[in-house]
């Protein structure tokens, strides 16, 4: 029996569950490092499909894609992370439901 | 070429092990065990980018995202320790759950419409022969040096720039 090959549907779908879970950690947690997390597991769940669409079109362009995302997300936890530590050093939480410095 | 059994094989376990452990991250309480499963998830996706042909990108996945940035993580969550406030309390609220709800729904919105996708894209030239013949990080160097190189340069100023933000936000103000 031949199995045929891994259709790149697949490949979304997986890209779909994995950006489901990470927009639902999002929305439910309240700890500001777990929601960065999550964000970090959206752009990873694009990044799959980026290579997926890249690997069946015979192109390079999704490879590269994902190359300028992981510089960006780099440069994000940088920044974030730093925004965080002053954010606790300022308030004494990171619980984004008590973070409200630009309510009026 | 890699036989298709095993690549059912070895997708099926990263995918699973990618889901599984993501869904460990979202549910955890502690932030440290959310990071080291999101570290786990990272991995696996890793070993996916294998098998679609994107060595180089598995490997900085593994040492970008599971290295880099996760090790930043921790040390910020080590650094930031107050276990009261990290720790959060497991207390159900109505809008999250509405909120949780209609971001599954959007899931149902985007698998029904990769359902009915089909790629019918023109193919590129770069076929996974030429990228064996030619070694992966020397197909994506050549790329990324020369019809990228703008982009390339960019992203390097941006990085410069989060370095120096970084400290920036770091420093302690004197009042």
């Amino acid at each position: 029996m031949m199995l045929p090959d891994i259709p790149q549907n697949l490949y979304y779908i997986l890209g779909a569950v994995l950006f489901t879970i990470g927009a639902v950690g999002v929305i439910t947690r309240r700890n500001a490092i777990i929601v960065f997390m999550c964000v970090e597991l959206m752009l990873n769940a694009v990044n799959l499909t980026f290579i997926a669409s890249g690997n069946f079109l015979n192109s390079l362009d999704g490879v590269m894609f994902v190359f300028f995302i992981m510089a960006v997300a780099a440069g994000e936890a940088a920044v974030g992370l730093a925004i965080f530590v002053l954010i606790f050093r300022l308030k004494g939480t990171i619980n984004i439901d008590d973070i409200h410095l630009l309510k009026g | 070429m890699i036989a298709v059994g095993f690549k059912w094989f070895i997708f099926s376990a990263m995918a699973i092990i990618a889901v599984g452990s993501s869904l460990m991250m979202v549910t955890r309480r502690n932030p440290i065990h959310s990071a080291l499963w999101l570290i786990v998830a990272f991995c696996s996706l890793a070993g996916i980018y294998v098998l679609l042909n994107a060595t180089f990108m598995a490997l900085a996945q593994v040492m970008v995202y599971a290295g880099a940035i996760m090790m930043l993580v921790l040390f910020v969550i080590m650094l930031i320790h107050l276990e009261s406030d990290l720790v959060e309390k497991a207390k159900r609220s109505f809008p999250k759950a509405i909120g949780a709800i209609i971001t599954i729904l959007l899931f149902v919105q985007v698998a029904a419409g990769i359902a009915a996708f089909q790629n019918v894209g023109k193919k590129g030239a770069i076929t996974p022969e030429v990228m064996a013949a030619a070694g992966n990080a020397q197909v994506v160097g050549s790329m990324l040096y020369g019809k990228y190189a703008f982009a390339f340069e960019v992203a390097s100023v941006l990085l410069l720039v989060g370095i120096v933000g970084a400290v920036v936000l770091a420093k302690r103000v004197r009042n």
